[in-house]
């Protein structure tokens, strides 16, 4: 295995927004090339953007609490050559604006990045209102979009930088709360391109966002139960990385999905899908099944939705023994 | 291109554009026949007097840009187009059809010289604004932003979205034509969703506003004419035009916003299998007016 560079899974490990990274990431994109551009529906700090608009005050537009329009500006942008980051809440864009998106941008097939921030229930008190867990699905089924959503803000910034070079509509999704940064700035990093974080030959995880880093956490733990568990990073969820999923499953037979967002469309519906019509084994789906967030503290929360890596080792002991089960009647029919 | 055609001609282009709206509903047997038609004059003022372009470099960067928001009109933009030496004339009867340049609403990048992927309303002054910022980042002020919205498409939110940012950043270089038709789907406008007073609405969101007759071809080369020396804040010209303009039994009828005549009979109308021929007999003798020229 090629050194990915990750850091140690350990109690000391340092957190950050993934948001920040973007925030970084953006200036450095807008430093190489002058046609990045940026617009924002009244949530700069927020997102981070603020740190691109005081570096290029010039470049950066403020589009007010619109994201209908923020999106169709950008595709007016775009058209005119430039590369726009359209920043907001991701309940409010992708969540607001999806039909803007889909004619003005996938169809009319103008380079606009589209950056939800605030994904997923990790935002907490704030509620169900604010918690976005449909942007992968809405995303996904759009075509000609790119969909990526990093393990931390260092890959954040490392995509924000990949995505000014690429051609195509991007839709990048950030979080809130400080996350812990395990990759470093050695991790190889490509649109497109899943990663083997962690080898294993008895089951495969499959993750993206934040919920990688508890896959990892799961994978260490999971040795204590003699399961030797492989993580497969899926920053980009669409184009989907078949490739390096199928190599894994063909090894272990079994997956495990986990996101932080609905199942219903998501990763979870993605690799369903692909495996589903392609390679069936053994699998479930750990995120939002069918329902809504609401307030609470975020660790309150990932608990009661089962998104941490306690519940991926629960699952990946359960589909294991699926597994197990499920050979013993192949065995037994053959 | 400015001042290559007289009003004459261009009155004559106008009514050739028109025939053609009919040809190509016809045929493609489905689309908009009223908004085309009440547009036919302003697009004529917009390719062959108003913008500048060159029908041989569609991306040539000094052109000017022209938006067509409501893209459901869009039959008139293609007849337009071909008349001004962007493809020939029988491409348009491939209106709607498989495999078509020319689809039902327009996309930018089957058919160069499209400017923007339309049919959902309302989104036409929002790219309006990114170009004209754009521009404006790369010094490029001299160049125009037409933008052509229907009236009924003002109901979106979206479109007064777009109007209170392109009047914080005072883009004025974006000259916006309202097709005040008055009729949508469902109806009269003021019957569906009231819009008036509309003038006052526009200004109200810091427009300078102008109102004029849109089948008067004279009319909207003046007003865009006027509306380039405003320089400190972006026009809307409302343009009051008659739905179905040239034809009879469609003119201010919504009942023919969304329908090719050969469609199905309408009560008061001429029967289905003759609307198109009357209409292009009406079309050809400007309703009678004068003695129709012999050709098909």
């Amino acid at each position: 295995m090629t050194d990915l560079h990750l850091l140690p899974i350990s109690k000391n490990v340092v957190l950050e927004p993934i948001r920040k990274g973007f925030g970084r990431g953006l200036v450095g994109a807008g430093t190489i090339n002058s046609n990045v551009v940026a617009a924002c529906a009244d949530l700069t700090e927020s997102t981070q953007i603020s740190l691109f608009k005081e570096k290029f005050p010039d470049r950066y537009i403020e589009i007010g609490v619109a994201e209908q329009n923020l999106v169709t500006v950008g595709s007016g942008l775009a058209a005119m050559g430039k590369i726009p980051f359209v920043s907001s809440y991701a309940a409010f864009s992708p969540g607001r604006n999806w039909e803007q998106i889909r004619t003005t941008i996938c169809l009319n097939n103008v380079p606009v990045k589209i950056v939800g921030s605030h994904a997923g229930v990790s935002v907490g008190p704030d509620g169900a209102t604010h918690q976005m867990l449909e942007d992968i699905a809405l995303m996904r089924v759009l075509p000609n979009m790119v969909v990526i959503a990093p393990c931390d803000s260092i890959e954040a910034e490392k995509a924000t930088i990949a995505m000014a070079l690429d051609e195509r509509p991007n839709y990048l999704r950030l979080a809130r709360e400080a996350t812990p940064i395990f990759t470093s700035k050695k991790t190889p990093f490509k649109i497109g391109q899943a990663q083997v974080f962690h080898e294993g030959i008895d089951v495969t995880i499959v993750s993206t966002g934040t919920m990688t880093y508890e896959a990892l956490v799961a994978a260490e733990e999971l040795k204590k139960h003699a399961i030797s568990a492989e993580v497969v990073h899926m920053a980009t969820i669409k184009p989907f990385d078949d490739k390096t999923l199928l190599k894994s499953v063909k090894k272990t037979n079994s997956v495990v999905i986990v996101e932080e967002g609905q199942i219903n469309g998501g990763l979870g519906g993605a690799v369903a899908e692909f495996l589903g019509e392609n390679y069936p084994i053994p699998m479930t789906r750990i995120g939002m099944r069918d329902s809504f967030g609401e307030s609470g503290k975020v660790e309150e929360l990932n608990d009661k939705f089962g998104l941490n890596a306690k519940q991926i080792v629960m699952s990946a002991i359960y589909i294991k023994d699926k597994k197990g089960a499920s050979n013993a009647i192949n065995t037994k029919t053959n | 291109m400015s001042g290559k055609y007289s009003i004459k001609d261009l009155e004559i282009i106008s009514n050739d554009i028109r025939e053609d709206i009919i040809k190509m509903l016809f045929e493609a047997g489905s689309g908009h026949s009223a908004g085309p038609l009440g547009l036919a004059d302003i697009f004529t003022a917009l390719y062959f007097d108003i913008l500048k372009h060159d029908p041989t470099k569609p991306d040539w960067n000094e052109r000017d840009i022209l938006l067509l928001s409501n893209g459901h009109c869009v039959p008139v933009r293609y007849a337009t187009m071909a008349h001004a030496g962007y493809f020939e004339r029988k491409e348009l009867m491939t209106l709607r059809k498989l495999g078509s340049r020319l689809q039902g609403h327009p996309e930018r990048q089957r058919l160069p010289g499209l400017e923007n992927t339309s049919g959902p309303l309302g989104c036409g002054l929002s790219q309006a604004a990114g170009m004209s910022l754009a521009m404006r980042m790369d010094k490029q002020t001299h160049r125009w932003i037409y933008v052509v919205l229907g009236d009924g498409e003002q109901d979106e939110g979206n479109v007064w979205e777009a109007a209170m940012l392109c009047s914080k950043y005072k883009l004025s270089n974006i000259i916006a034509i309202t097709d005040r038709n008055n009729i949508q789907i469902d109806g009269p406008t003021e019957s569906v969703m009231p819009l008036e007073n509309l003038k006052d609405k526009w200004e109200a969101f810091g427009w300078h506003v102008i109102e004029i007759n849109g089948n008067d071809i004279e009319a909207v080369i003046d007003a865009c004419s006027m509306a380039r020396a405003i320089r400190e804040k972006p026009t809307m010209i409302i343009a009051h035009t008659i739905p179905g303009k040239g034809v009879d039994f469609m003119e201010n009828d919504y009942r023919w916003h969304g329908m090719p005549p050969g469609l199905m009979d309408v009560a008061g109308d001429p029967p289905k299998a003759e609307q198109a021929k009357v209409a292009l007999k009406e079309l050809r003798t400007l309703g009678g007016k004068i003695k129709s020229e012999a050709h098909d």
